[in-house]
């Protein structure tokens, strides 16, 4: 019985939706306000709805309830029960639910906190969300629902997918539909401010926060994802420019873009086209990401059970979506607005070029994971576009972008003079150039590509550092500013991380029997056996391996090779020695003779840079939303 | 300097930038892209000589051999068999009788050296390329 309530509130939800959607809308647009003003108590209600439904399907799964078609193939009664809260969204119909409830989450959360916004503002925005959830909920309910039944009922279930058990996967889908589904709050501002025609200062300050936040989110959900391949997946790199990976990434980047053109939008009341655009690009490609993860058209480590049928309708929404509000682009977008005058040496320009590599780079890893579904899609045969593809168009688009980064917070709005700015970032300058002649010296080999890159991070490190030591000399600098300086600097250490990782990195596949050594990057790595292990839901072949350095064990690892007692799959599970400055990695491969084993040694210098860094501008992110200005009263301001 | 000349400026660097993304995805396009052929083809002499591509189909049953690090395996599409060989660590999922897509070069020989093996994480999954030459070969059969 349970299980069929979950499925009435999502019918429920959906009807609700569909008032929330329309009747504010046109409450809006005719001026009634007994019809605008239902827009916060029916997004609430979806909210309550879909909280419920949700809350069932997690019940289902924490109760073992095998009836249900969806729980018994994605848990078993053996699986961990932190797992089978994690398979609530392991596969297409629960990860689905979970980002229409993170989308009702959103949507809620604007309700409650735009008190001081104009009740048309408001029903306006809260009506662009109500359409997107019922048509999301309108796609569930017909192609994925996730409360269908199972008759007779499954002795146990199927469970999930061994590689998906893993606390990393307990929080990065979460995360990254937090980011996907927030950039809906961006275009839902954008789309309500089209419809109003009230594209103003107000309307980029009420934006900005919100999208930082769903940008925080997005890189956290990134990053986590790319944690969890590096250590789950057994592979060891962090990015292998998989389609998956690519269709966040795009949307990051777009975000990214928006948000250094909401600030001119904001302070100078500029580029709002080209905001508003941006907002519709970045939303318009979560919906693409979502299409190209859960429509099984790519072919990647994510089609773990995919279905086209579901695609089309994906993907006529999409073309709904993008159609519609490309078209109100195109009829109420304003004329002319670059905004007030400014010189080529200001700070607008600077955030323009910014803005202009970055959407170029998002166009071109767009470009190279579409390709072979175009080719494929004229009959032209089937092609794969590969990392290096990848890396040699989007590293010489970072090059200039980070080159930018160094200057464009020296410049001041308006104009200003880039002789004073030269003799105040010479210093840094000269910093960058002593580390990208010094580090690859430390290091070991020099190559121009890594003396490139640590150029690059500590021409940033620098420039923010003389920069942040000026502003505290004339007092408290604002969040917004020591926010923006964290996210620059994480990038930086990012940087680095990559650099380090790509320039230095040690991978060794070897055939190690008992007792024998293997030594990379200065350590030496002794393998001692393997043993027969059992853990909760599986049997594993445990390894051992001692960690030495200078003749003394720093450590030991045990990588593991599991089989799961409801798959014939194995996994391997790596071991990690982390540290600050370097990871060892160890994998167990096959077993080739009696106590040999092919064996994967990795020696990973600055490897954890690349998700501090990541982390770091997560942080700056969160400062810079906490700046006061975004907690003051607009109401004047919107009056 | 006036507006619409600086707005002018502004355009023709957008341009620029654009123009030069442009010429890097192409030259980059040109030569990073890997094709699928299927094992009927590189037996029939089709596939790309000096350049790497992708083969997809059936690890055959029974033709895994292991010489320490490398291995040697067949790689079919029920008509035609590919012999491969692989030195490294295969990925879990790599089994005789499953698809599997392995990209690499050609050697004089006739020997397909890969260099990297993919196969899918999922037991039940078949990488559509695989799917697609054993399709290929069928048809080809029939037609025969």
């Amino acid at each position: 019985m349970i299980p069929e309530f979950g499925h009435y509130a999502l019918i429920l939800a959906f009807c609700v939706a569909l008032i929330q959607g329309v009747l504010p809308l046109i409450g809006a647009h005719q001026g009634r306000r007994e019809w605008l003003i239902l827009a916060r108590p029916a997004a609430q209600v979806v909210f309550l709805l879909l909280a419920t439904s949700f809350f069932i399907l997690a019940w289902s799964f924490y109760a073992n309830d095998f009836s249900v078609l969806y729980v018994a193939e994605h848990s078993n009664s053996q699986l961990p029960v932190v797992y089978r809260f994690g398979a609530v969204w392991g596969g297409h119909e629960g990860s689905l639910l979970l980002w229409i409830f993170l989308l009702s989450t959103w949507t809620v959360l604007v309700s409650q906190l735009s008190k001081s916004l104009d009740d048309f503002m408001v029903a306006r925005v809260i009506g662009v969300l109500g359409l997107i959830t019922t048509g999301l909920l309108l796609f569930v309910l017909t192609t994925s629902n996730p409360f269908e039944r199972l008759f007779p009922a499954a002795q146990d279930g199927r469970s999930l997918n061994p590689l998906l058990q893993d606390p990393g996967l307990v929080f990065h889908p979460p995360m990254l539909y937090m980011g996907y589904v927030g950039f809906s709050v961006a275009f839902a501002f954008a789309i309500a401010s089209l419809l109003s025609g009230r594209l103003d200062a107000a309307w980029a300050r009420w934006s900005r926060p919100w999208t930082t936040a769903a940008w925080i989110f997005l890189t956290l959900g990134i990053a986590l994802g790319s944690w969890w391949a590096y250590y789950e997946l057994g592979w060891g790199g962090w990015w292998f420019w998989d389609p998956v990976e690519n269709a966040s990434f795009i949307p990051w980047l777009v975000g990214t873009a928006l948000l250094h053109s909401l600030a001119v939008t904001e302070k100078r009341g500029g580029f709002k086209s080209w905001t508003v655009l941006l907002a519709i690009t970045a939303f318009s490609l979560s919906l693409l990401g979502t299409f190209l993860v859960r429509s099984g058209v790519l072919t990647s480590v994510h089609a773990f059970a995919t279905d086209p049928r579901r695609g089309i309708f994906i993907l006529i929404f999409l073309a709904l979506v993008v159609g519609s509000s490309l078209l109100l682009y195109a009829v109420r977008a304003p004329k002319n607005t670059m905004g007030g005058k400014f010189s080529l040496s200001s700070r607008e320009t600077f955030i323009l070029l910014g803005n202009v590599f970055l959407v170029v780079a998002a166009g071109s890893v767009l470009l190279g994971t579409l390709y072979p579904l175009l080719i494929d899609a004229l009959h032209l045969g089937k092609i794969s576009v590969g990392p290096p593809y990848f890396n040699s168009v989007f590293v010489p688009i970072m090059v200039p972008l980070l080159v930018l980064m160094g200057i464009g917070p020296w410049t001041s709005w308006k104009n200003s003079n880039l002789m004073t700015v030269v003799k105040r970032l010479w210093l840094a300058g000269l910093i960058a150039i002593v580390a990208a002649i010094l580090i690859p010296r430390v290091m070991g080999d020099f190559t121009w590509l890594s003396s490139m890159g640590f150029l690059l991070a500590f021409w940033v490190i620098a420039s923010g550092f003389l920069q942040i030591i000026r502003q505290a000399k004339t007092g408290v600098p604002t969040r917004s500013f020591i926010g923006m300086q964290i996210a620059h600097l994480g990038i930086a250490i990012f940087v680095i991380g990559v650099t380090m990782v790509g320039a230095y990195q040690e991978e060794k596949d070897v055939r190690m029997s008992s007792g024998e050594t293997v030594s990379v990057g200065g350590y030496q790595i002794q393998f001692q056996g393997v043993r027969d292990e059992l853990g909760p839901n599986y049997r594993a072949m445990r390894g051992t391996f001692s960690l030495m350095r200078h003749g003394k064990v720093e450590a030991v690892l045990y990588p593991e090779k599991r089989n799961y007692f409801s798959s014939t799959m194995p996994m391997t599970e790596a071991a990690i020695n982390a540290g600050l400055i370097r990871d060892i990695y160890v994998s167990l491969g096959e077993q080739l003779e009696d106590s040999a084993w092919a064996v994967r040694v990795y020696y990973k210098p600055f490897v954890d840079w690349i998700w501090g860094g990541c982390l770091l501008m997560a942080l700056g992110g969160l400062i810079a939303i906490t700046d006061k200005r975004y907690r003051v009263k607009l109401r004047k301001l919107v009056a | 300097m006036k507006s619409r000349h600086k707005r002018a400026l502004i355009i023709v660097a957008a341009l620029i930038v654009i123009g030069v993304a442009a010429l890097l995805i192409l030259n980059a396009l040109n030569s990073n892209i890997a094709l699928y052929v299927t094992p009927s083809e590189v037996a029939a002499g089709q596939a790309p000589k000096g350049q790497a591509f992708r083969i997809g189909g059936l690890v055959k049953q029974g033709s895994l051999k292991r010489e320490g690090l490398t291995v040697h395996f067949v790689i079919t599409d029920l008509a035609k068999d590919i012999p491969v060989s692989y030195t490294g660590i295969l990925p879990d999922l790599f089994m005789e009788g499953k698809g599997a897509v392995i990209q690499g070069r050609l050697n004089p020989d006739g020997q397909f050296i890969a260099s990297e093996v993919l196969a899918k994480h999922d037991e039940n999954y078949m990488p559509p390329e695989a799917k697609h030459a054993l399709e290929q070969a069928q048809k080809s059969e029939r037609k025969e």
